[in-house]
């Protein structure tokens, strides 16, 4: 789960981060408000979950009152597009109004915890390069970058924090401030079960003083049942409608720009190898939907009525590999769905599992637009074949 | 000839709640020798003829158990895990999904100095079809014996590989489910090592998914020390880049872990790699002709 950077800085704070000051904003009125407690200049930041906002023009600075609003008025309902929105971009709804930092002579820096899946321990990151992508860094530089990997059982150490400040540059005077700075990161990260703690970037303000300017806090949604304050802050807007809806029903759904064949599969590995022998048939994939191991009725129908909620969807494919899921039983759920929904489009099915042959006498036998295939290459071909017959 | 799982394998089950019985028969069905499950607070008695116990530890000391496979709910699956090693069970097969990332990093740590091997989590287990031995929650009647071993991140993909080869009459060794989290007890490279090793293996199928760079670390150890003829197949070739594809480590970050890149390595590496997972069966059979 992702969460907003005002969000984020506040879960920072409570933890003794130190964080700028600043509001979270709903219309122009607020953030002015907000602006005149914290005094001016404050900086308009759109809240979206996206990386590289400012460039997007979603991080300006406001000098007054008046600024604040024409600014506020803009941002919000704007859609902001970054690199990481996608070409759609995203409908600004949020903003934070921050108290204005005076960045000339600071030092912006880079830190990160994230766990680390080839050693399988959490890891800080740090780097002196900071406000980059990180990941450019990475590429061009890995020497730039810094690591301490955690040895879970005794956690982030005051030395580990030392190495990194010293590597980082920061002249000693700083360095009690930047262990503690670091060690609480850490006991955020862990006392939260988040997945990615990045603060990008971290400032040294001129003053001598260590800030998180901006905050990614995201969530391992594993362990969120532990954290049940924490669901609170999800932002749905922020997310695909349909996507929502389909976690309702504990299914996975990703849709997919620019696709026109539908699949609803068992298993994320068999899901993600549908959608790829689909595009190796020529076709073009519409969604990834993983319906879970067991997929039961109720379950077919919730995924044909997010299926066909998706209007580009031409054709639709089931595969089911059940192995001690009995077809007919399957069958029987897919039939009653399609006639419940009245689903028009053409299905074609690969099933396996007990008393498959029954199942697909029953499929054929029904009246509906079902076509059965033996296996995965040739129910591809055909569902690709249907969904190019149906956009004609 | 098998690897982890055979007939010397005596099966305890941690988590005896509904899952874990339906799974438990299944197994004793398919000829794995269950030798008890451990619900704590229900010891002495019995689930459709499974002596229960309180602890592996007692469990282990009764009846012998080496090898323990949870279905533990995830808040306690990594206390589960830890259990099973601190009563000195060689093999532990965790099929829980959804456990918390740093559940997982606190019984990585705790396993490191102890000789337990974890499979898993989130994972369909172990099967060695040849000495009618199942660990785990796949369809046995799919699978027949044989000299093809098979390592997979997925449980449904893998299904349908073991299928294409019992179709083409080539058996399984072994097919070992690693499991689709980010922290996983063994890795490609460890099952592959470990069926390298055995004898009565002479091929490997590896399918291996986007994200992380598990994939590429075991064709570096394929092509350093495996003759065995290897075949490959990456799910997620279309998969964008940033999404969670299901399993909580397929996704493509920061340009890194996509399918093509894995498959590059792969073929570098040595591996005959299928673009289409409908070919992984046909690409045994010739990989084995060839040989």
């Amino acid at each position: 789960m992702k969460i907003h950077e005002y969000q984020g800085k506040a879960i920072l704070a409570s933890y003794g981060v130190p964080v700028p000051k600043g509001k979270a904003a709903y219309t122009a009125g607020e953030a002015v408000e907000i602006g005149k407690e914290l005094g001016f200049p404050v900086v308009v930041k759109a809240q979206i979950h996206a990386g590289g906002r400012g460039k997007g023009g979603g991080v300006k600075l406001a000098k007054s009152a008046e600024e604040c609003e024409s600014l506020a008025k803009a941002m919000l309902g704007m859609t902001l597009k970054t690199h990481q929105t996608g070409p759609e971009g995203r409908v600004v709804k949020r903003l934070l109004i921050e108290q204005g930092m005076d960045l000339s002579g600071a030092k912006e820096m880079y830190l990160a915890i994230v766990v680390d899946r080839a050693t399988g321990k959490p890891v800080v990151m740090a780097s002196s390069q900071g406000g980059m992508d990180i990941e450019e860094v990475a590429a061009k530089d890995p020497k730039a970058i810094l690591k301490e990997v955690v040895d879970p059982t005794v956690g982030f150490q005051a030395f580990q924090a030392r190495k990194l400040a010293f590597g980082l540059g920061l002249p000693s005077t700083v360095l009690g401030q930047a262990v503690t700075f670091m060690q609480s990161l850490y006991k955020v990260f862990e006392s939260i079960d988040a997945s990615l703690l990045e603060i990008n970037p971290l400032l040294l303000t001129s003053a001598g003083q260590l800030l998180a300017l901006d905050a990614k806090v995201n969530f391992d949604d594993n362990a969120l049942y532990r954290h049940p304050e924490m669901k609170e802050l999800r932002d749905f807007d922020e997310e695909d409608p349909l996507e929502v809806e389909a976690s309702k029903f504990s299914l996975n759904y990703i849709k997919l720009e620019g696709g026109n064949v539908g699949c609803m599969v068992n298993g994320a590995g068999l899901a993600m190898a549908t959608m790829d022998i689909i595009k190796l048939a020529g076709g073009s994939p519409a969604n990834f939907l993983d319906v879970g191991g067991g997929a039961n009725a109720e379950q077919i129908r919730n995924a044909f009525r997010i299926l066909m909620s998706d209007t580009e969807v031409k054709a639709v494919l089931i595969n089911i590999f059940g192995g001690i899921l009995r077809c007919d039983v399957l069958a029987e759920g897919v039939i009653a769905a399609v006639r419940q929904l009245n689903v028009k489009i053409p299905v074609v099915i690969r099933m396996k599992g007990n008393n498959e042959e029954k199942g697909k006498q029953m499929l054929r036998d029904s009246g509906l637009n079902f076509t059965t295939a033996d296996d995965m290459k040739e129910a591809a071909k055909k569902v690709v074949a249907a969904a190019e017959g149906g956009a004609k | 000839m098998s690897v982890l799982v055979g007939k010397d394998t005596r099966l305890l089950v941690q988590g005896m709640g509904k899952h874990g019985t339906f799974h438990a028969m299944g197994c004793r069905d398919y000829g794995t020798k269950v030798v008890g499950g451990v619900t704590p607070g229900k010891g002495g008695t019995k689930v459709e003829g499974f002596p229960l116990f309180n602890s592996v530890d007692e469990a282990v000391r009764k009846t012998g158990a080496n090898v323990s496979v949870v279905f533990v709910p995830p808040p306690g699956a990594a206390d589960a895990v830890m259990e099973a090693a601190d009563a000195g069970i060689p093999l532990v097969v965790c099929i829980t999904e959804g456990v918390p990332t740093l559940d997982m990093v606190k019984a990585a740590a705790y396993l490191k100095d102890r000789p337990t091997r974890l499979i898993g989590p989130n994972c369909p287990g172990i099967i060695s079809p040849g000495e009618k031995c199942k660990v785990g929650i796949m369809p046995g009647h799919i699978h027949l014996g044989g000299s093809v071993g098979v390592v997979s991140r997925s449980g449904t993909l893998t299904y349908e590989a073991v299928a294409q080869l019992t179709a083409l009459g080539i058996g399984q060794s072994t097919c070992i489910g690693i499991g689709g989290d980010p922290i996983i007890g063994t890795n490609h490279t460890d099952a592959i090592e470990l069926l390298n090793k055995d004898r009565g293996t002479k091929a490997i199928v590896m399918i291996g998914e986007i994200g992380g760079s598990a994939e590429e670390e075991a064709a570096a150890y394929i092509k350093k020390n495996v003759k065995k003829p290897v075949v490959g197949f990456i799910a997620g070739q279309t998969a964008p880049p940033g999404r969670r594809m299901g399993h909580a480590g397929a996704i493509i970050a920061g340009g890194k872990g996509t399918a093509e890149e894995k498959m590059k390595v792969m073929k570098s590496a040595g591996i005959h790699v299928v673009k289409s997972p409908a070919d992984l069966g046909a690409a045994v059979a010739k990989a084995l002709g060839k040989k």
